[in-house]
């Protein structure tokens, strides 16, 4: 090697800068700093985007798995029937004349008894004790009675709620040093929920009705869940899976088989990429203008939020159906026409059925989209509404107001109690859980089912 | 429920008409269905079609232009001195409306007989208390015209819709009639049906023409009435945004234009250059195995929905943002107050717009010819400096489409900055202060409780009006520049 360097050297007409070839000058070195420079740079970016991902999914799960969890207080009540059913001939309608108010102090008895029990010393009164169980208890205890008005002067063991706060301190949201000014709660209070969870009867469980049940009003974050607005969106995507599927096929069709190179199929093209770009809150104000002050739809209803998620869907839908007739080939067609085929026939027997792997992937991707949209249900009424009843009948399902999973999550967002900002994550971990799955079903589909010609 | 009932007799004529034209079809063929022009399903098809398709159309129609007409009628009783003070047509309209479902819903439980629903000459007070009595809302007390006028709106209601199901079921059985006369072994029934649904295709793929005429025509109509009520210089060149429900509102679009584009301009300047380097870095550098892990990951981004993000803004970055730029915050300045803060929906905007920018960016890159990157590296130059010379110039239009694309989902985008943003609408430069945007303004000024005859409301409207020219615009030049770059290369 070196004597090849020798001999250039020696040719006295091109004299190179450097000595050697592998000796890099300080240009060089500056240029190879400026391409690693670059390189690292486009790392640093991939790895800022990736990393925000896990801040976000550690977040969400962190901050959400807490709502799946409640505290419960076991107790044995007994249901006294000189307060339950004064006449005591078990009539229904009287059981019913006794409000929640009237259940608090069968509670409060229980309670104590347990303490006395348990040989707790709290030094609280019976009203301060019962406090740390949730409002809801009541409630609770009340419809036990009114459907089994039989189990009366019986002694009963129930599953309480505790109180937000006591829920709070159990999952270390709230400590003796945060509830300074809390009006809610006080320290002794808390002595007396440790002396409880000691003795076992006090305890986090995982908590089904955060899942399926129904929300609660802003007093009671404990006893709220999200089960009204899952169906209220399960509703909602029926409407668009039935408006937006045929409608979307049919205009795909259309657009990619039968249209004429004119205006009419210009302006049609121009607008659906158009439409797939417009802000989603300008559908609510379409369906806020047309379906409830035009047409008179109720209020708040899936039914409407369907037709505006259907609207906004459609040209997600539009754009994958095109593309996956597009992908198949034209011999296809060429042979149902050769065999005597008309063009209808051709498509309606022979490519639509070799496109539908693809037109399903693109419909579940489209209602994946829908399901995870807010911003028009604020417009239609879905949010600033307690779903406190599960709607009675599919009728009542698409017309009677409700919420939607999207919308009941800011709903909660934006309620002053903090408790209410864990089911908030909690509730994003189930919209979360339900777009995974369908957007995984929609890859497993398309691996599956789709045909490389 | 009448409508869903003359639905279900509508589709069970249709079914019953597909059989008969069928059989009709065949023996008309003497059983031989050789001898018949078309398969026998479609003689089927033509008869149920035509019987369900007119029908189903009519009943659409007549469903949108029944209120129209049902409503200038019945607010063409009401006198002008009947309004209570203050008060509009629409609002009239609205009591006049409770008032008959009112008498609808007494008339439903049994409260009251029909005769004395319509009775015009009833005792106000005597009826306004048996509406209450069974449970029925009212929020005031009803007037004679109101009266009047809700008892012709459930006339014209009631005898409305029942024309409307004599109309289409008669309809619809001419139609099954018409087509089942025509069906012979001659006829071309293959054709018409196909046609017929040709016709179909070509409706459904019209729905994108009607919802953005939907979408202008009901913007556009909300929008003149409040420029009616309301200045549209003050809207277009006021300087304050300051709604007050007792009137005298100062609705300027500017402070809210002004916020929008701030909080966009941060969420830009953390989305292109990541997305711009990380879309260099997957087309140019990474290897095949690196590529198919980074670029599914990094769109998961754009997959997440805003109310997460949302929530995100609100309860992570707002106070983590706190912690470190507000009073006692670890970098000890001060300068944030709350966490609702243009930095906040900005930041948080930026991450989610990263893969719009990369996604885009890398397709156009990797657009660009493959012999124009081995002319720059034969020539010397190195991978980056071929990037930076040669590769970003020819993909620039393209890139600027997509940097242009983001930036009109980012004016559009509504539930990060309903969450984060904060709801002061004022000029400044501050990123750690509350500003407000086009967006938010539209959700709180339609949300609650609305009375679609103030200025207040209706500037909603206008707003979203302005959004939508705003995003439209946007949209249409960065396809025309993505294009006209395409065509370069092709």
């Amino acid at each position: 090697m070196t004597d090849f360097s020798q001999s250039s050297e020696a040719t006295p007409t091109a004299k190179p800068k450097s000595e050697s070839l592998f000796k890099m000058d300080a240009r060089t070195k500056k240029r190879n700093a400026a391409e690693t420079r670059f390189k690292f740079y486009g790392i640093v970016a991939i790895g800022i985007g990736l990393l925000m991902l896990v801040v976000l999914v550690t977040n969400i799960v962190t901050a959400g798995t807490g709502a799946f969890q409640q505290s419960f207080l076991d107790l044995n009540v007994e249901l006294k029937a000189d307060k339950l059913d004064k006449k005591g001939n078990r009539n229904i309608e009287d059981i019913k004349k006794v409000s929640t108010f009237g259940y608090a102090p069968l509670i409060a008895s229980a309670l104590e008894s347990e303490v006395e029990k348990l040989g707790i010393q709290s030094g609280l009164t019976p009203k301060e004790m019962g406090k740390i169980l949730s409002k809801a208890a009541q409630a609770e205890l009340r419809n036990f009675v009114i459907a089994n008005p039989g189990k009366i002067g019986e002694t009963v063991s129930f599953r309480f709620l505790v109180n937000s706060r006591v829920d709070g301190y159990m999952k270390g949201r709230v400590s003796r040093e945060s509830i300074a000014n809390d009006k809610g709660i006080s320290v002794e209070q808390l002595d007396f929920v440790d002396q409880l969870r000691n003795a076992g009867v006090l305890y986090k469980a995982f908590n089904p009705d955060f899942i399926f049940g129904t929300d609660a009003s802003d007093q009671r974050p404990e006893a709220a869940g999200i089960g009204v607005a899952m169906l209220g969106s399960l509703f909602m995507m029926f409407v668009v899976l039935a408006l937006a599927l045929p409608i979307g096929v049919a205009a795909s069709i259309y657009l990619e088989e039968f249209a004429p190179q004119n205006r009419l199929t210009d302006i049609i093209e121009v607008n659906i990429s158009n439409l797939a770009a417009v802000p989603s809150i300008v559908f609510g104000i379409l369906g806020l203008a047309v379906f409830i002050n035009y047409m008179h739809l109720p209020t708040s209803a899936p039914l409407v939020g369907g037709l505006v998620l259907t609207l906004m869907t459609l040209p997600t839908i539009i754009i994958s159906t095109r593309a996956s007739l597009k992908a198949v080939p034209p011999s296809i067609r060429d042979a149902a026409l050769g065999v005597g085929a008309s063009k209808m026939q051709a498509v309606f027997h022979h490519v639509l059925p070799l496109a539908a792997p693809g037109i399903l992937t693109g419909t579940i991707i489209g209602l994946a989209q829908a399901l995870g949209e807010t911003a028009p249900l604020l417009l239609i009424g879905m949010v600033g509404f307690i779903a406190s009843n599960a709607p009675d009948g599919v009728v009542a399902g698409f017309l009677s107001p409700n919420s939607a999973m999207p919308a009941q999550i800011y709903e909660w967002s934006k309620r002053a109690d903090p408790a209410f900002y864990e089911r908030a994550w909690g509730g994003i971990i189930i919209l979360l859980i339900f777009l995974v799955t369908m957007n995984t079903i929609a890859v497993i589909l398309r691996r599956r089912f789709e045909r490389r010609w | 429920m009448a409508i869903s009932w003359l639905l279900l007799i509508l589709l069970a004529l249709a079914v019953i008409g597909y059989f008969t034209g069928r059989s009709r079809a065949l023996s008309s063929a003497g059983g031989n269905v050789r001898e018949l022009h078309s398969l026998p399903s479609y003689y089927g098809y033509n008869v149920a079609l035509t019987a369900l398709v007119p029908a189903l159309g009519l009943l659409m129609i007549w469903l949108l232009v029944q209120p129209m007409i049902v409503n200038s009628t019945v607010s063409g009783l009401i006198p002008d001195q009947a309004l209570p003070e203050g008060a509009d047509r629409g609002l009239a309209m609205s009591e006049v409306r409770r008032v008959s479902d009112g008498l609808d819903g007494a008339v439903a439980a049994g409260a009251i007989s029909q005769a004395q629903a319509s009775n015009a000459d009833a005792d106000i007070e005597e009826l306004t208390q048996t509406l209450k009595d069974a449970g029925q809302v009212l929020t005031q007390d009803i007037t004679q015209p109101i009266l009047v006028a809700a008892q012709k709106y459930r006339s014209m209601t009631t005898t409305g819709s029942v024309a409307m199901q004599v109309v289409v079921l008669s309809l619809a059985l001419l139609g099954a009639a018409f087509a089942y006369i025509r069906t012979h072994k001659e006829f071309r029934a293959r054709n018409v049906v196909e046609q017929g649904v040709l016709a179909l295709l070509l409706l459904a793929a019209s729905i994108a023409i009607l919802t953005t005429v939907g979408i202008v025509l009901s913007m556009v109509f909300e929008t003149m009435n409040f420029f009616q009520l309301h200045s549209w210089k003050d809207f277009f060149f006021g300087g304050t945004w300051a709604p007050n429900f007792r009137g005298g509102s100062e609705l300027s679009i500017l402070p809210l234009l002004w916020g929008t584009l701030y909080i966009s301009l941060i969420a830009l300047l953390v989305a292109v250059p990541i997305g711009l380097f990380a879309a260099i870095y997957l087309s140019e550098y990474a290897s095949g195995a690196t590529r198919s892990v980074a670029k599914p990951l990094l769109e998961i981004l754009a997959g997440i929905p805003t109310i997460v993000y949302g929530l995100f803004a609100l309860l992570t970055v707002g106070p983590a943002l706190v912690s470190m730029f507000g009073d006692g915050g670890m970098l000890g300045v001060g300068w944030m107050a709350s966490s609702n803060a243009v930095l906040t929906a900005g930041l948080v905007m930026g991450i989610m717009l990263i893969p719009f920018v990369s996604s885009l960016s890398d397709d156009i890159i990797n657009a660009v010819p493959q012999s124009m990157r081995d002319g720059s590296l034969g020539l010397g130059a190195t991978h980056s400096e071929t990037v930076r010379s040669v590769i970003l110039p020819a993909a620039l239009p393209g890139i600027v489409g997509a940097i242009l694309l983001a930036a009109s989902r980012a004016i559009g985008e509504t539930m990060i900055v309903v969450m984060a943003a904060g709801a002061i609408a004022k000029f400044s430069g501050n990123p750690f202060e509350a500003m407000t945007t086009i967006t938010t303004r539209i959700v709180s000024q339609l949300t609650g409780d609305t009375d679609f005859a103030s200025p207040e409301t209706l500037v909603a409207f206008a707003l979203g009006l302005t959004l939508f020219i705003i995003t439209l615009g946007l949209n249409i030049f960065a396809l025309y520049i993505v294009r006209k770059y395409r065509e370069q290369y092709e």
